[in-house]
């Protein structure tokens, strides 16, 4: 179990993490998500006692780091690959953290096994690729046994063979019981391997939830209608138990609705439809609309306000180009507030 | 608290499973013994020209160990680099979370250091010796069983531990290992001398670390060359400088984040 406690970490006058409070427990897989620059490698690096808290506090079994005699069989880190000493052989590497920990020669062998390293152990690891550098540095990871394992952005630069490989054993450590706390800045990602999430954005705690109330709450899916008979279609969905949300932009929008059934209702009232159109918000727009507001490095100029974003905005939707100063069609407009930074403005559209 | 046997078996681990120890050591063997060796071949083939009292004050020990002002360069290396390469690929990160107690972790990669560069040093300083008293032989030797040779000999060694030492210091400060050989190689191999050369600095310089330390290599003495300390003070000078870089390392080192 790791336990953080109004967690804070300052540089100067930038605060990089902001009073983080919460629990990671065992025997799930908790994601660990916001995007880059949001603190999640400091507070990672502050839990491994690498870092000194500016205030707050952070205990691993019920302790501070540094008072764990040997560390390594209590949590095991994969931080970066390239904390490695390139001219030492994976081997070596491997073994010279073993002994400070007591742990025995043996583990050196069974650990290279289970990353797959065994034929290159006596190889020096500069002339590795980064998902062998990940590889070594999940098997110093694992070189204790630990209860608790941190794994720093694990598939990165690994190949989908690789990163299909780091999700089962991380699924299968937490179904050992372990603790398992892993950090990306891909919902995609951890939408297929945490049972449990953390989101922050710059340094503050933005959600700590299950990933099935995470997907339940921000992955909706409705049907966009857009009728010139406003009136009477609203009337009749409602009468047939449809609860209907104006978008805004003169299109309906029907919480869980079915495109087929809605269709044939309004045939059935001789309504005539402009749009009928089947719309979910994904995972990766709920995050970034989460985080929108504490997005430390944003390309301008990549999301422009106005311009249709993501699966909200489909095709058949009017075109927002010709309407400058128009909301976006579609129902995110995380995009708009986002490069626009004008959210009252936002709100005055809904 | 992590077992101080376990981190020194596991520095020890390190220290010998990289190429850098074995090239800077043998490169302070090498460079100490040639370089002294040809220094005492200078001697040798200019004997005939040498006033008596050129001769009278020659020390055959303390030249057959000229080399090691070379040498010391190699080891000022060695003892960047045990430290310094840990930052530079990140390795420190792994090491301290390894070890998170990290007095004990410096204290014990520094003994490893120690413990290494002496039992080199002494080789360095027996094989440099003996080669050259062989390239002197028929002018001006002596021998081990003379006063002072045998201190002589062992205080090199001792030389050289406290040179890696200070450097290990210095590197744990800087943690670059260019900042850190920027500093130290051209201190010890230019500035160190230029200082002492100069009149009014002259007799500052003296207690510089590398010209404290050299005196115990001293067996003739040189009415030229006079100083306040013995050879054991001067070993001391030289040990309060290398303490206190090892204690600035490990002040940064406990206060500053990996």
């Amino acid at each position: 179990m790791i336990e953080l406690q109004g967690l804070t970490k300052r540089y100067g006058d930038k605060t990089a993490v902001d009073r983080l409070t919460f629990t990671v427990r065992p025997g799930v897989v908790t994601g660990f998500l916001g995007p880059n620059g949001a603190g999640k490698s400091t507070t990672m690096r502050m839990l491994l006692g690498l870092d000194t808290p500016t205030s707050g506090d952070v205990r691993i079994d019920g302790r501070h780091y540094t008072q764990l005699s040997e560390p390594m069989k209590h949590i095991g880190a994969l931080l970066d690959a390239k904390a490695i000493h390139g001219g030492r052989t994976a081997y070596n590497h491997l073994l010279c953290i073993a002994q400070s920990n007591r742990i025995p020669r043996r583990r050196v062998d069974e650990v290279l096994e289970t990353v797959g390293l065994t034929a290159v152990a006596k190889k020096r690891s500069k002339g590795f690729s980064l998902g062998m550098g990940q590889r070594l540095g999940i098997a110093g990871a694992l070189l204790g046994d630990p209860e608790i394992l941190m794994f720093d952005e694990p598939v990165n630069g690994l190949d989908p063979e690789g990163i299909h490989w780091i999700r089962n054993l991380m699924k299968g450590l937490a179904a050992q019981g372990r603790t398992v706390f892993v950090s990306s800045h891909l919902m995609s990602e951890m939408a297929l391997t945490a049972e449990h999430l953390i989101v922050i954005g710059r340094g503050r705690l933005l959600a700590d939830t299950s990933m099935a109330d995470f997907i339940e709450k921000n992955s909706r899916s409705f049907v966009r209608v857009r009728t010139p008979q406003r009136e009477r279609f609203k009337d009749v969905a409602h009468a047939a138990g449809h609860t209907v949300v104006e978008a805004g932009d003169g299109a309906f929008e029907i919480q869980d609705g079915d495109c087929a059934k809605l269709g044939e209702l309004a045939a059935q009232h001789q309504l005539v439809l402009h749009e009928l159109s089947p719309q979910r918000a994904s995972l990766e727009e709920a995050f970034m609309q989460l985080t929108a507001e504490s997005v430390e490095y944003h390309a301008h100029g990549a999301v422009t306000p106005g311009a249709p974003v993501g699966a909200g905005a489909p095709q058949g939707a009017a075109a927002p180009g010709d309407q400058p100063g128009d909301q976006p069609a579609g129902q995110p407009q995380w995009g708009a507030q986002w490069a626009a930074k004008k959210p009252k403005n936002q709100k005055k559209g809904r | 608290m992590a077992a101080p046997s376990a981190v020194l078996q596991s520095e020890w681990t390190k220290v010998k499973s990289v190429r850098s120890t074995v090239w800077t050591l043998t490169l302070a063997l090498l460079l100490t013994v040639v370089v002294s060796g040809l220094i005492c071949l200078a001697y040798r083939l200019n004997w005939s020209d040498m006033s008596a009292a050129d001769r009278f004050t020659f020390d055959p020990t303390n030249t057959s160990l000229a080399g090691l002002w070379f040498g010391q360069l190699a080891l000022i290396a060695f003892g960047t680099l045990l430290i310094a390469s840990e930052y530079s690929t990140g390795m420190i990160r792994t090491s301290l979370a390894a070890v998170p107690q990290r007095a004990t972790f410096y204290v014990c990669k520094a003994a490893v250091a120690a413990g290494l560069t002496f039992a080199i040093g002494i080789v360095i300083s027996f094989v440099s010796y003996f080669v050259g008293q062989s390239v002197l032989s028929g002018h001006k030797t002596s021998s081990l069983g003379d006063a002072h040779v045998l201190r002589a000999l062992i205080g090199a060694a001792l030389y050289m531990t406290l040179m890696v030492l200070f450097a290990y210091g210095v590197a744990t400060m800087v943690r670059s290992p260019m900042v850190s050989l920027g500093i130290l190689i051209p201190f010890f191999f230019i500035v160190s001398g230029i200082l002492s050369a100069i009149p009014g600095v002259k007799k500052f310089a003296k207690y510089l670390p590398d010209q404290a330390g050299q005196k115990i290599m001293q067996v003739v003495s040189d009415p030229d060359n006079h100083t306040s300390y013995g050879p054991w003070g001067g070993i001391a000078i030289m040990g309060v400088w290398v303490a206190a870089a090892l204690l600035g390392g490990f002040v940064l080192l406990k206060k500053r984040d990996a």
